[in-house]
């Protein structure tokens, strides 16, 4: 049960190619993130798994069966769409009630089901309500209790969480992993937010241009990442990227510290670092400047903790540097990681 | 410092004028409208309902109150009950068959497809051509003697032989027939309404987020249930406001029956509309056409007022 597998997927708005050539297989029960830029073909991808987009190419196998020729009714998926999507004109409980009695579910079940699903997101007394007497995070419960209602095998969530404000994103993100693990249903969720993607995901799909550049861990993609793409769009401040002869040498703005600072027992690399501009953040300080001689590409950020206090002045230079461990290398020319860095 | 002084208007070249003064300005602005309704509905209106109560006749227009006298004759005249009979069914059936075809027609036009303009601009036509000339090349079609309709049946073999489905006869005689002629009627007005109709359909249908629909498609539902449940009651609000105009204009309208049948045959197709206009001016009868054109008030005062309901209601959703 629940268990997804794209073969060969592709998919073309005239002569744009939205989807190229995507092959994917979802573990069971696992929180997968689609992540990339807007433009970068997710949601189309999100959208033919659940069947409203017909692929020009390729296949779609759900639990063991070809669903590529299959309307949507007939793939047992539910969708969470961005704008929610609920009906305007039906009260919270007819809108959960609605896969039930598509589906010709009896009355005394969809009754029981409905109030299972609204217990579970507690929106129970929300009930008699229309949508529009709901609040944007009240909306996004029942959009949830609606997909869940039917128990599918396949939950598919496009960005659920960006009609949120800041402040309830961050719990709404925590009650849906905590609710996808315990309903264990395979979850694909489509974000452009990486901070959602690290988050929620078990494993994250990188895609750029309708290409999938990574599957990892979080954990992977932020540390190993497969290519510069990757290795500047994960990541707050993005990936350092230094180039030096034939590579580019990327490390994480947090391993850039003062030379001090720098722990490495397998050795580290120093560069004299030229401050230009100083963020301070609070909990961080956030500090820009160049390494090395003038050229392009030398352009650095030092993301040093709180609790580092030194003073820095812009336009004084200070020896900074990296552990060893923490820096990676990209081929120049193809941007691909060069083979040897991931652990 | 450096900013050069802006000196105070003086009070002899600018003056708050009575622009300016919000209450003068609204009434000045809302006056034509106001002049215009007096003058062009509200006089004609109570002259109309003086003349019913009174006996003026073209002849002698001079008004002498007689009381209800009027209403109590047309409602004993077998061709006004006709006429009654005839206003209401044309209306119903035409508006009927209007809001079926209106959506058959706009979910077609919401598809894509090549050469979608030239099928808008031909489904648009009508509404562009004038009603008179429109229905004159009705009364083409329907012709006794060369009508193409009773020309394609005949090819088709359903006319004029023995065995044909509609008789031996060569023509139908469209507008001869009280049946046909009633049909006939209803046909044109069906086409005159239908353009109007389907815009205001595909207005409704295009307002529909397409998440909706595809959030009914994923959540199960067959393409009858997402019609059934989520697009007639989402469009409702309009394809009632495309129905309650399409009832006043079909309702309150002269040339389809004047020019097609002229209410023949024998007052078979008369409408209120008609009646009053041969009654009232070519008989002369200026007193009992001004009755009979009063009952058609009732039905459009309560069509208004639910139209400007049905519309406040839309814009509220």
């Amino acid at each position: 049960m629940g268990c997804v597998e794209i073969r060969g997927v592709s998919k073309a708005f005239g002569n744009v190619l939205a989807v190229d050539h995507v092959d994917l297989v979802t573990n069971e029960g696992e929180f997968l993130v689609l992540l990339g830029p807007s433009g970068c073909g997710k949601t189309t991808l999100l959208r033919m798994i659940a069947g409203i987009e017909t692929p020009t190419e390729g296949e779609f196998v759900i639990d063991g069966r070809v669903v590529t020729g299959l309307p949507p009714r007939l793939r047992n998926i539910a969708m969470v769409f961005q704008s929610y999507a609920l009906y305007p004109h039906m009260t919270v409980f007819r809108n959960i009630a609605f896969p039930l009695r598509a589906r010709g579910v009896d009355e005394s079940t969809v009754r029981k089901k409905v109030e299972w699903a609204a217990g579970m997101f507690q929106i129970g007394r929300l009930l008699d309500r229309k949508p529009r007497e709901l609040s944007g995070g009240e909306r996004q419960r029942v959009a949830l209790a609606r997909a869940m209602v039917r128990e599918p095998s396949v939950f598919l969530l496009d960005e659920p969480l960006s009609n949120l404000d800041a402040l309830l994103r961050t719990s709404a993100r925590e009650e849906l992993r905590q609710f996808q693990r315990r309903v264990g249903v395979t979850t694909i969720y489509v974000t452009h937010d990486q901070v959602e993607a690290m988050g929620l995901g078990d494993r994250i799909v990188v895609m750029s241009q309708g290409k999938i550049r990574q599957v990892g861990t979080p954990l992977d993609i932020y540390r190993y990442p497969a290519d510069t793409f990757v290795a500047t769009f994960v990541g707050s401040p993005p990936m350092n990227l230094l180039e030096q002869e034939d590579v580019l040498l990327g490390f994480r703005p947090e391993t850039f510290l003062p030379a001090d600072a720098v722990e490495g027992s397998e050795g580290m690399v120093t560069w004299p670092f030229e401050v230009t501009y100083t963020e301070y953040l609070g909990a961080e300080r956030l500090v820009y400047g160049n390494v090395g001689e003038k050229s392009k590409g030398r352009h650095v950020i030092a993301r040093l903790p709180g609790s580092l206090t030194l003073p820095l002045d812009t336009g004084k230079t200070y020896p900074f540097a990296v552990a060893r461990r923490d820096l990676r290398r990209f081929d120049r020319k193809s941007g691909l990681a060069v083979p040897g860095d991931a652990a | 410092m450096t900013s050069p002084a802006v000196s105070p208007p003086s009070p002899e070249t600018e003056r708050a004028g009575i622009l300016d003064r919000e209450g003068t300005l609204a009434k000045l602005l809302i006056a034509p409208a106001v002049l215009y309704i007096v003058a062009m509905i509200g006089f004609p209106f109570v002259l109309a309902i003086l003349y019913s109560l009174s006996s003026s006749t073209t002849g002698d227009p001079s008004l002498k109150i007689v009381g209800l006298r009027n209403f109590g004759a047309a409602l004993s005249d077998p061709v006004f009950r006709i006429a009654l009979r005839n206003t209401f069914l044309f209306t119903l059936l035409s508006q009927a068959i209007v809001i079926v075809l209106s959506r058959v027609l706009a979910n077609a036009l919401m598809k894509a497809f090549r050469g979608k303009w030239i099928v808008r601009f031909l489904i648009m036509l009508p509404w562009t051509a004038p009603i008179s000339l429109g229905t004159i090349g009705w009364l083409w079609m329907y012709d006794s003697i060369f009508s193409p309709i009773d020309w394609v049946l005949r090819y088709l073999g359903a006319l004029g032989s023995a065995a044909a489905l509609f008789g031996p006869q060569t023509n139908l005689y469209w507008l001869g027939v009280p049946g046909l002629a009633i049909a006939s009627v209803i046909i044109v007005n069906v086409w005159r309404i239908l353009p109007l109709a389907t815009v205001i359909q595909l207005g409704g249908l295009s307002s529909i987020p397409r998440d909706l629909i595809e959030a009914a498609e994923v959540d199960g539902a067959t393409p009858w249930r997402r019609t059934l449940s989520i697009t007639i009651p989402l469009t409702l609000p309009i394809v009632s406001i495309a129905f309650l105009f399409g009832i006043v204009f079909t309702f309150t309208d002269l040339v389809v029956v004047y020019v097609l049948t002229r209410g023949g045959p024998v007052h078979m197709t008369q409408v209120l509309s008609t009646w009053t206009f041969f009654k009232g001016i070519e008989g002369g009868d200026l007193a009992q056409g001004a009755a009979i054109s009063l009952f058609m008030f009732p039905v459009l005062a309560v069509v208004a007022a639910l139209i400007l309901r049905m519309a406040r209601r839309t814009e509220v959703v």
